[in-house]
């Protein structure tokens, strides 16, 4: 077995490891904790395959953004998880036996997997060649999908402003910092110089 | 190259860069009160460019490498879905202003959704389908909890996420499925590597992407989040969530399945008739036990998706045809319909009770005569025009070769017509009273008389509406 191929089921058995204790865990934080074990197995497969400027966004972006976020989170929220898993477990017969029927149809699909004549030449066809990793991303994705690209920004905008519509309170019944106010603010008249003899009170 | 690209596209783009204007302005200016103007100002941009749209396009064209198609097909669609959207949006501006929840980012977002809304009917590669359908329906779900501080409108929206989020990753699973068997993305790639026999990796991935798509149509049995969507989300929008979206979602559908499984019309034909004899009898018959009007119009929504998607199911292209005109004869019907649930009240709080109708017709004489028409012609009563639309779909199915589909279609239909006749009772002959007032918008009375008028009008010709179906639908099958 060669390097690259342990190194491939090392990463796929973690990412599935991960993955299984996300959702089994008690205790919530060790879920995130779980989660990010996946994403870096994950951006492991992602070197192996010769991608790694996706391997360091997905550490960048996920481990160091997304999951903290998530930890922030579940740390702040104030929801009762056991009686959130005392809910589930009524489920989880009927969940198991829908995972068994998929996992068994999954398996019949890709054991006997073919690929279309020419898929390969069309999946390659697309990648730029003699450039490395980073600057083949760019040139496709500002060249080729331009239009996803700016749709992508438009899918961003929505997010942003229906998360501004949600949450944001223009709230009346608050005292707000008011900087030109205080800018020109004169000493004068806000300050009363007095001189306070010793022994004597104002 | 690129400009010829972008000048496919430019509906779209004055679109996105006028919602994008529209935000910026309403921030920096009076904010919430400019939302009345702005919707008005976002539904004569919708007509102005339904009608740019209509006017000037003409033959196919196809952009950014076959991502985008503009076609005949496309240009049917997306003049219904704006014409639409444009019609919901003035009907609703009142009911919103008189209960303070008319922001200025409500319009905008119409506006994004239907950017994404024509970029989702014109798709040509499963990346831009992805992309349109996650801008249409990441607005829709914030417009669904738009009121925020009632908890049925933020469980609509949070069911409505959860559940679509779900759809969506089903819907990327089958595209991926079929990436990996076709190699492309492109439509006209995958349409080249599937046909005749498809194999198992490629019909896993048809049923995923089905499975995604009839969630967005809400066909059974994918149907689940409708009701409690549309009876917590407020009245104008459940009116918007029960048009132009359906008419986007029904276009995509009928896109990818012509356009990237043509090769395979037998293996996609049974799904889609399984689905649409589903949709029809759970629609019909869970419908009965309604009291809430809102929930009764998304029972009633899911069975008609179930006779547009038999026009699908006939895998030709009258039964696209076929479809074409099911949906916008459905969106008319609609909008007239949920004109009238808007200008239901009473003492200026809204009234979604059935029974609340009781002898509208001695209160109301004109009103309950139009609601009369429009539940007729949804019931698909001979001789207005909902029945024309059943038929067509009926025929497709017939000459399909679906006969059992057609008959079974028939059986609902007859089942549906209950729950219809259910509200023509208690308006006519139901017990005395305290009844409701009449509406006050003058937008809502014009929409929902001009709404029953083309209901009876329309048998002359249909307003030529068969001819433009029957050329889109000739771009699409061919």
């Amino acid at each position: 077995m060669t390097i690259a191929a342990l190194a491939f089921y090392l990463f796929a058995v973690s990412i599935l490891a991960g993955g299984l204790f996300t959702v089994i865990s008690r205790n919530p934080v060790h879920s995130v904790l779980w989660l990010i074990l996946s994403f870096i197995s994950a951006a492991g497969l992602f070197v192996l395959l010769g991608a790694e400027f996706v391997a360091m966004l997905l550490i960048i972006v996920y481990v160091g953004a997304v999951a903290v976020l998530f930890l922030f989170v579940v740390m702040m929220l104030d929801v009762d998880f056991a009686e959130l898993k005392a809910q589930m477990a009524k489920y989880v017969p009927l969940a198991l036996l829908i995972g068994v029927i998929l996992l068994m149809q999954f398996a019949l699909a890709y054991g006997a997997w073919t690929s279309a004549e020419g898929a390969e030449a069309a999946r390659a066809a697309v990648i730029p060649q003699e450039r490395h990793n980073t600057e083949a991303l760019g040139l496709l994705l500002y060249d080729r999908y331009i239009l996803l690209f700016q749709l992508a920004g438009l899918i961003l905008l929505v997010a942003m402003v229906g998360a501004i519509v949600l949450t944001l309170r223009h709230r009346q019944d608050i005292k707000r910092q008011d900087v030109l106010a205080q800018m020109y603010r004169d000493p004068a008249k806000a300050m009363e110089l007095r001189d306070v003899k010793p022994g004597q009170g104002l | 190259m690129i400009q010829a690209d972008l000048n496919v596209v430019l509906p779209e783009i004055v679109l996105a860069v006028y919602a994008m204007a529209g935000l910026l302005l309403a921030v920096y200016t009076r904010k919430d009160q400019l939302a009345g103007v702005l919707v008005w100002l976002t539904a004569a941009l919708f007509t102005a460019l339904a009608i740019w749209i209509g006017v000037t396009g003409d033959g196919a064209r196809v952009a950014f490498g076959g991502m985008i198609h503009d076609d005949g097909f496309a240009r049917f669609a997306k003049v219904t879905i704006l014409l639409s959207a444009a019609a919901v949006l003035v009907m609703g501006q009142d009911y919103m202003a008189r209960r303070d929840m008319l922001r200025f980012e409500f319009p905008m977002l119409v506006a994004l959704a239907a950017v994404g809304m024509m970029v989702m009917v014109s798709a040509g590669d499963l990346m831009a389908l992805y992309m349109g359908l996650e801008l249409q329906s990441l607005a829709l779900y914030v417009v669904a909890s738009l009121r925020r501080d009632s908890v049925k409108s933020t469980e609509a929206g949070l069911k409505y996420f959860v559940l679509g989020a779900l759809s969506s990753g089903l819907l990327l699973y089958g595209a991926s499925l079929t990436y990996g068997y076709a190699g492309t993305t492109l439509f006209s790639g995958v349409i080249d590597a599937a046909s005749g026999q498809a194999p198992m990796g490629l019909l896993f991935g048809l049923v995923f992407v089905l499975a995604g798509l009839a969630f967005k149509v809400s066909a059974v049995p994918f149907h689940m989040w409708t009701p409690d969507v549309y009876e917590g989300a407020p009245t104008p929008i459940t009116a918007f969530f029960a048009t132009a979206p359906k008419v986007a979602a029904m276009g995509l559908f009928a896109r990818v399945v012509h356009d990237a499984y043509g090769g395979v019309v037998g293996d996609w034909q049974q799904i889609v008739a399984v689905l649409s004899l589903l949709s029809m009898f759970l629609g019909g018959v869970a419908a009965i036990g309604q009291t809430n009007i809102k929930r009764l119009m998304a029972y009633s929504s899911i069975a008609h998706m179930g006779y547009a998607l038999m026009g699908l199911a006939a895998g030709t292209a009258f039964g696209v045809q076929a479809m074409l005109i099911y949906m916008a004869i459905y969106v008319t019907m609609n909008i007239g319909t949920f004109a009238f649930i808007l200008s239901m009240e009473k003492d200026g709080k809204p009234v979604t009770e059935i029974a609340a109708l009781n002898m509208y017709s001695v209160s109301h004489p004109g009103r309950a005569a139009a609601m009369l028409v429009l539940l007729f012609s949804l019931a698909g009563v001979p001789p207005l025009v909902g029945f024309f639309g059943k038929l067509y779909v009926l025929r497709a199915a017939y000459e399909g070769g679906l006969i059992w589909l057609a008959v079974a279609g028939v059986v609902a239909s007859v089942i549906g017509a209950f729950y219809y006749l259910r509200i023509v009772y208690y308006m006519y002959f139901g017990e005395e009273s305290e009844g409701i007032d009449a509406g006050r918008s003058p937008v809502q009375w014009g929409l929902l008389m001009a709404s029953a008028v083309i209901m009876v009008v329309g048998i002359i010709n249909l307003f030529g509406i068969e001819g433009a179906a029957q050329a889109a639908a000739a771009t699409l099958v061919n």
